[in-house]
């Protein structure tokens, strides 16, 4: 009853791998995005920061349907990626990547956001007295300052990535073995008769995921709070 | 010789600060009342805020000339700086905090020197610790050690003393005395006595400029001003 049958690994598999994939291609940009919405004022500021936050309050459905008339093969920015580099993110695995990446690009920036804005800029002073440039102050003084965030925003882009049905749907469909993650797969078991056994293994298997990345997190999280505060 | 020539000017909001002073090397001691823009100066000495107007050099280098719209960035002014509050990184231990401007300054290893200084400030027990659990005196002790091992060419010490108790006061005061010869100092304070016991120069604040330079003598005359 508990064995999950070959398909069911398939998706479990493909959903890990997609909601990785999204977090760490996420992150950067998050970071870099976090940075200059906490530390600089510049002109469309509040026009961005609504941008990064869309995908928030669109319906999924909606997020999905501008993704795939913009990255599709034949919209603007899908044509250019494909006849320039040859990449295809429609109906692929990656696309479903982009998608859940998107959807959880605000989660992403939020904390890391409101981390370097709760840094004590005095000491990114005193790391430039001590000779660091920007770059190195950046990554000496506010990026380990900022870590708790940083991993409070990977977790929750991890499990929003991990749990996107909407917007990946929409975006990439539903095809097993290539965008089929376990939500898509359990809306697809409980779409057909006799499915419920296989929808409740995935349900199971979602639980564990879930519950074992907010352990992770909470880890990872307590070490580098001691860090700060400890030995 | 002249060490360091200032000759600035800055408006923040309603306050305005010009002022015009050289040192002589030594411990120049920048003594003045608060608001009188001590700490201002001293910002703008290490390059962490722009004058609106003026210069600023150090021996023979310029390290701001508002006319030349020259500005040097902190970052490579080589001026240690002990802050009032520390400032030490909460996420390094207390050794790579006493590393810190070594590394960032690109500056070979030195055990020897490191030891020396370790030694000087009787900081040896403290090097695995991490900031927060150093009492105030040996978070200043530690601070002072930091920006010594970035090798400064001067070093700014803003209050070092003045978030401590004064049992703390006389813990310390003796380590800076051993530091006097170690570098050029520009020393702020509004505690005459602090003062009286380091600095060979003084440079009296009032509000908004500089009201008297001279030896320490300026202290006592300022001292009965002030009382």
């Amino acid at each position: 009853m508990l064995e999950l049958s070959p398909d069911e690994w398939v998706a479990v598999h493909l959903s890990l791998k997609i909601a990785l994939v999204a977090t760490a291609v996420a992150l950067p940009f998050g970071i870099a995005l976090a940075w200059l919405l906490a530390r600089k004022h510049f002109w469309g500021k509040a026009l961005l920061d609504g941008l990064v936050h869309m995908p928030l309050v669109l319906p999924p459905v909606v997020t999905g349907y501008l993704l795939l008339i913009s990255f599709g093969r034949r919209g603007p920015i899908g044509a250019f990626l494909a006849d320039y580099f040859g990449i295809v993110l429609s109906f692929r695995w990656t696309g479903a990547a982009l998608s859940c990446g998107v959807m959880g690009f605000p989660l992403l920036v939020r904390p890391i956001r409101l981390a370097i804005e709760a840094i004590d800029r005095k000491l990114e002073d005193a790391a430039a007295t001590l000779g660091a440039d920007r770059l190195w102050v950046f990554l000496t003084v506010t990026l380990p300052l900022a870590m708790p965030g940083v991993i409070a925003g990977m977790v929750l882009c991890f499990a929003k990535a991990l749990g996107e049905f909407g917007a990946t749907i929409t975006f990439v469909s539903n095809i097993p073995g290539e965008t089929q993650t376990i939500s898509a797969a359990i809306y697809t078991f409980t779409q057909i008769p006799g499915g419920d056994a296989a929808a409740g293994r995935l349900v199971l298997v979602a639980v564990v995921i879930s519950l074992a990345a907010l352990i992770v997190a909470e880890w990872l999280a307590r070490r580098a709070g001691t860090r700060f505060h400890g030995e | 010789m002249s060490m360091l020539a200032i000759d600035v000017e800055k408006r923040l909001g309603d306050f305005a600060l010009a002022a015009r002073f050289e040192t002589a090397g030594g411990v120049t001691a920048l003594f003045g009342v608060s608001g009188t823009g001590k700490t201002t100066l001293v910002n703008m000495i290490a390059g962490l805020i722009a004058p609106d107007r003026g210069s600023i050099r150090l021996d023979d280098t310029v390290l701001f000339d508002s006319a030349a719209r020259i500005n040097v960035p902190a970052h490579r002014r080589r001026i240690g700086y002990v802050f009032q509050e520390g400032r030490l990184f909460p996420h390094l231990s207390v050794a790579a905090n006493l590393d810190y401007g070594r590394r960032m300054c690109g500056l070979a290893g030195n055990g020897a020197e490191m030891a020396r200084i370790v030694d000087l400030l009787d900081i040896g027990h403290l090097l695995a610790r991490r900031p927060g659990k150093l009492s105030g005196g040996e978070r200043q002790r530690v601070a002072f050690g930091r920006a010594l091992l970035m090798r400064p060419r001067l070093l700014l010490l803003d209050e070092p003393l003045a978030s401590l108790d004064a049992p703390r006061k006389r813990e310390i005061l003796p380590y800076l005395e051993k530091l006097r010869d170690e570098v050029p100092m520009v020393y702020v304070s509004h505690h005459a006595p602090e003062l009286k016991r380091i600095a060979t120069s003084v440079v009296l604040l009032d509000t908004g400029g500089v009201a008297a330079t001279g030896g320490i003598e300026v202290l006592d005359a300022a001292g009965e001003l002030m009382e």
